[in-house]
């Protein structure tokens, strides 16, 4: 069932399913991606093999959306989708929560908030639970992305964050934007501290409740006035109601316009593939420490090593997990972590 | 056989048991007595309402179908299944002036069980009672419209809550004006309890709620400074009443005590009569139990003892439920049942004869010194969070309901609350009760819904659709302004507007709501050893299959009752999985849609309006389409055993009904379904 039947399928073919946008296709891919079995690993690199590159690392908008919670994330983001939709752009939702740690369980509520129009095929959601990654990402999302990136025009991840918290969607996604409460003193205070990364676009959502936005607002704007983030790019700050269905579009063009700039200054495809540097490095340091990335010479090596190889992020991972295991470990105190497959 | 009342629906004076009978003791006048009832159409409807009232009932109480709550043709996709289930479908005017068919409404009191779509059941009413050539400003009755506990519980609200409010506010604004003895609102405390609420909370959500809804009416300017002590007044509530009864009576005292000091001093109301804490009540269904359902009849009798026995703070209203509405919908000899208990109490025992005879005992005021000391902590709670609106949307309030609800779950499993049949005393003989061949319970027509989608259809064709376009466009202007949304709303009735068109113009307007869940951040207590035991069962099949087991739980239809489902979903989260919860009004094509998208290994459906054996039909065809066949599905709900049998036969892999209390087995049984549907030996734990 889970293995329905296009994961059965070769890779190639259900990698041209996603391609196509069909939803049993990408369904099954993301149950691949998710699946920690070895010879499921070993069809998920297929897969992501088979992905069409240019979509990968150079088409679509992939946008993280963070900010703390209660804070209107999910119905800024369906606003957002009704935007797209209407201009006819298909739309994934990687929709993260934070699981359970006690018992490993999650409960993932995103979808119903997210919930747009009835029965619009157009719109795809998958929740993902951060899988006791504290205030992370679990591993998943980036290959997830991809797959989505493949089959979609716009691919939203949605996390929770909090001053450095958020950081980590903004790792990886083209374009970050920030949400924030009216009368949220600590946004300001983590921007002015630098605890919190400048994000691209700012959104004081909530504006319709009544109490003064317009402080919240005018403090942000000289927060930011003159800051830029890493790419150059000028933030831009917008007010919304997701509610009142208020600054929706104001906040769709500031997302497209800092797409527009980083393809501008053709960086997309470079960020793209700095995330696929990050991914690898951050399942060595999961499995083996910093020590273990130090045995291999270091994160601009490992780098190095995937821009010179051939093959996916797994490939790269399963390659470098062998070199370790073969003795590139020269520090007998570092311990070994199971799991060397 | 008289089928009305002469006396318009108010409160009887010469039945058995008054002063002749009893000695010349002067007695008290009863409450009104009132049976929640419709189901069917609005001719089957009506046919109910008259043989109860020629049994004696003194009121009406109208129950509507799910789509006529939730504002919605029973031709549209979402109303399949539901039509005429929980209530009487009413599309049009037409449908109302036969449920009042030969029932003159200047001499009856209805209450009318209505919120989101409040406004517009109202103006139905007033144009069938301005069609009956009756004085509409002389008509009596009540329209719960009280929106804000439909998003704590009672889930049949459309949208969002600010607009929401602004409605309720234009009913009361209209009816204190034009309808002046018309009940506009009537707070509800009773779905918090049913929620979970305990007694503090009650008292604290439903008196903040009150306040919330006065200040908007203050705030909306419609009503003279000097006039609103007459809105005070007309604020009425509607409240639980459970077993643990003396404490339900302090409840009541309490309510009392602390209405009277808001109206005065929040609202300068001088005149003593119009602080009264006025209220109706049904008892709680919460507790009644489905299996030995035959124990639910003295539990109704001592739940309602706890409000008639203090007669300060006695209720004017109530409505019983039946003793088997665990097992479906009650029958009318269930319902009369539930009648009588009313009459025995008020006209053959000496209740009536005696003033308050709580006064003056020292443990009944420290009680309700400790209610109202509580109830003020956690009113100052919602304040801290900006008020009731904003804790709603923040889902503070949500999430105290359902930690209470949780604790009280975990009580019932470890018998520390003892409920007799479920947990303690569960040898039983088999009850002749429901030994007949309708299982002890009424089964609503399947032919209803096409009967009523043919009537709706004949309507649609007779009426001028010009009058109909202009009807709208009214409606749409008042939405769109201030004005009050009353006036239009019965322009449109007249002109054979359908509920659906009346709710769709305003969703235009004011958009869609959903609710928050109130289901994170709650944990469940957990049983140690027995809790570990299941979270490394599920895991490791997690592990043998790939990943962590995925539950995809919603609730398809219009039924809005999510705390089982909650429930369902919070107790498996804490069993290990990972649990998708799509909430409540869906499509079983959007479930389907969910299930693929989000990879689920079991799909569990929650129906709990009687609509169950369409609903899960359509789901599994909707989950073949999407090539998810092999996905087990699994249903909870107020399922009848013969159709759990036939579920079960059809390849549903489970059905779980209220008797199911021990959700640790539950969640055992699950891992193993998911283990059976794909190749793995099941545990057998759970056997």
């Amino acid at each position: 069932m889970n293995d329905q039947s296009p994961s059965r399928l070769g890779a190639a073919a259900l990698a041209a399913g996603v391609a196509a946008g069909e939803r049993t296709a990408v369904a099954s891919a993301l149950n691949l991606i998710d699946d920690s079995r070895p010879a499921s690993r070993a069809r998920a690199s297929a897969l992501m093999a088979s992905l069409p590159e240019d979509r990968l690392f150079e088409g679509g908008h992939l946008i993280g959306l963070t900010g703390p919670p209660g804070v209107g994330k999910s119905s800024l983001a369906a606003a957002l989708i009704r935007v797209w939709r209407g201009r006819g752009l298909r739309v994934g939702v990687l929709a993260v929560d934070p699981s359970s740690l006690v018992s490993g369980g999650a409960l993932l509520g995103d979808r119903l908030r997210l919930a747009v129009g009835a029965d619009d095929a157009g719109v795809f959601v998958r929740s993902l639970a951060n899988r006791g990654t504290f205030g992370g990402l679990s591993p998943e999302v980036w290959p997830m992305s991809l797959v989505m990136l493949a089959a979609f025009d716009v691919v939203l991840i949605e996390t929770v964050g909090v001053g450095q918290r958020e950081i980590d969607v903004a790792g990886l996604a083209d374009t970050t934007c920030f949400v924030a409460q009216p009368y949220s003193g600590d946004t300001i205070q983590f921007l002015k501290a630098g605890i919190m990364e400048v994000p691209h676009v700012l959104a004081v959502n909530k504006t319709d409740i009544g109490i003064a936005w317009e402080a919240t607002f005018a403090d942000l704007s000289a927060v930011i006035a003159g800051r830029s983030t890493a790419d150059d790019w000028r933030m831009r700050l917008v007010a919304t109601s997701a509610t009142a269905g208020t600054g929706i579009d104001e906040l769709a063009a500031a997302l497209l316009a800092h797409r527009g700039w980083l393809e501008e200054i053709r960086i997309k495809s470079r960020r793209r593939h700095a995330c696929q540097g990050d991914w690898v490095i951050a399942r060595i340091r999961e499995e083996f420490g910093r020590h273990g990335v130090a045995a291999l010479g270091g994160d601009a090596a490992i780098r190095r090593h995937i821009d010179a190889g051939e093959g996916t992020i797994f490939d790269h991972v399963d390659q470098l997990t062998a070199r370790l295991a073969n003795g590139a470990f020269t520090d007998a105190q570092v311990p070994q972590k199971g799991g060397l497959t | 056989m008289t089928t009305l009342p002469t006396n318009g629906g108010r409160r009887p004076t010469g039945a058995p048991g008054s002063p002749a009978a009893s000695g010349g003791v002067q007695r008290r006048p009863a409450w009104l007595m009132r049976t929640y009832s419709g189901h069917s159409s609005a001719a089957a409807s009506n046919a109910l309402y008259r043989t109860n009232l020629a049994k004696g009932q003194t009121g009406l109480s109208v129950a509507f179908d799910l789509p006529t709550q939730t504002g919605y043709d029973a031709d549209h996709p979402l109303a399949r299944g539901e039509v005429g289930k929980v209530g009487v479908p009413i599309c049009n005017i037409d449908d109302m002036a036969t449920l009042f068919d030969g029932i003159p409404l200047d001499r009856m009191n209805t209450s009318m069980t209505i919120n989101a779509t409040a406004p517009w059941l109202l103006a139905l009413y007033i144009a069938v009672a301005e069609r009956q050539g009756a004085d509409v400003g002389t008509l009596q009755g009540t329209v719960q419209n009280d929106i804000v506990k439909e998003y704590l519980s009672r889930g049949t609200y459309i949208f969002p809550p600010r607009p929401s409010l602004r409605l309720a506010t234009d009913i009361i604004a209209y009816t204190v004006r034009h309808i002046p003895k018309w009940n506009p609102i009537n707070i509800c405390s009773y779905h918090l309890q049913e929620a979970g609420a305990t007694p503090v909370q009650e008292i604290a959500y439903a008196l903040s709620t009150a306040v919330t809804i006065l200040d908007a009416v203050k705030a909306s300017g419609q009503i003279p400074d000097d006039e609103f002590s007459a809105v005070v007044g007309r604020l009425s509530f509607f409240v639980n009443a459970g077993i643990r009864f003396i404490e339900e009576c302090c409840k009541m005292r309490a309510f009392a005590a602390m209405w009277d000091r808001i109206a005065r001093d929040r609202y300068g109301v001088t005149d003593a009569k119009l602080r009264r804490f006025r209220y109706g009540v049904q008892v709680n269904s919460l507790g009644l139990t489905e299996s030995q359902a035959e124990n639910n009849v003295q539990r109704i009798v001592l739940e309602m003892l706890g409000v008639v026995l203090s007669s300060s703070a006695r209720a004017r209203a109530i409505q019983l439920p039946a003793w088997n509405e665990a097992l479906g919908l009650p029958r009318p000899w269930d319902q009369q049942w539930s009648l009588r208990i009313q009459q025995v109490m008020a006209f053959e025992t000496d209740l009536l004869e005696y003033g308050d005879i709580l006064d003056g005992s020292p443990v009944i005021d420290g009680k309700v010194a400790e209610l109202v000391a509580g109830a003020e902590a956690e009113m100052m709670q919602v304040e801290d969070h900006g008020g009731v609106v904003r804790a709603i949307e923040s889902g503070y309030v949500k999430r105290e309901l359902v930690k209470s609800h949780t604790a009280r779950l975990q009580a019932i499993e470890s018998g520390n609350l003892k409920i007799v049949g479920v947990n303690c005393f569960r040898e039983a003989e088999p009850s002749p009760l429901v030994g007949h061949g309708d299982g002890g319970i009424l089964t609503v027509d399947p032919e209803a819904e096409r009967q009523q989608i043919s009537r709706l259809n004949t309507f649609r064709a007779a009426r001028d659709p010009a009058a109909v376009a202009e009807a709208l466009a009214g409606l749409k202007e008042a939405a769109a302004s201030d004005d009050n949304i009353m006036p239009a709303s019965i322009r449109c009735a007249h002109a054979g507007v359908t509920t659906g068109e009346w709710a769709q113009t305003l969703r235009d307007v004011f958009g869609e709501y959903r609710a928050p869940t109130g289901i994170d951040g709650v944990v469940t207590g957990g049983q140690g050893g027995e809790l570990d035991r299941l979270r490394e069962l599920t895991r490791e099949t997690g592990e043998r299959l790939g990943r962590p087991l995925r539950l995809l739980i919603g609730k398809p239809g219009l039924d809005g009752h999510s705390n089982g489902a909650e429930q369902v979903a919070v107790m498996a989260r804490d069993a290990g999985f990972e649990v998708v919860y799509d909430g409540i009004r869906l499509t079983p094509r959007q479930l389907a849609a969910a299930a693929l998208e989000e990879g689920a290994h079991l799909v569990g459906l929650s129906v709990l309006s009687g609509s169950h054996i369409e609903l899960v039909a359509d789901t599994r065809r909707e989950l073949a389409d999407v090539g998810l066949s092999e996905v087990p599905l699994i249903v909870g709900g107020i399922i009848p055993d013969k159709d759990a049998q036939a579920f079960t036969d059809a390849g549903v892999a489970a059905v779980y009904t209220p008797k199911d209390m021990d959700l640790y087995r539950i969640m055992a049984e699950l891992v193993d379904i998911i283990r059976m549907a794909n190749g793995l030996e099941p545990y057998g734990v759970a056997a």
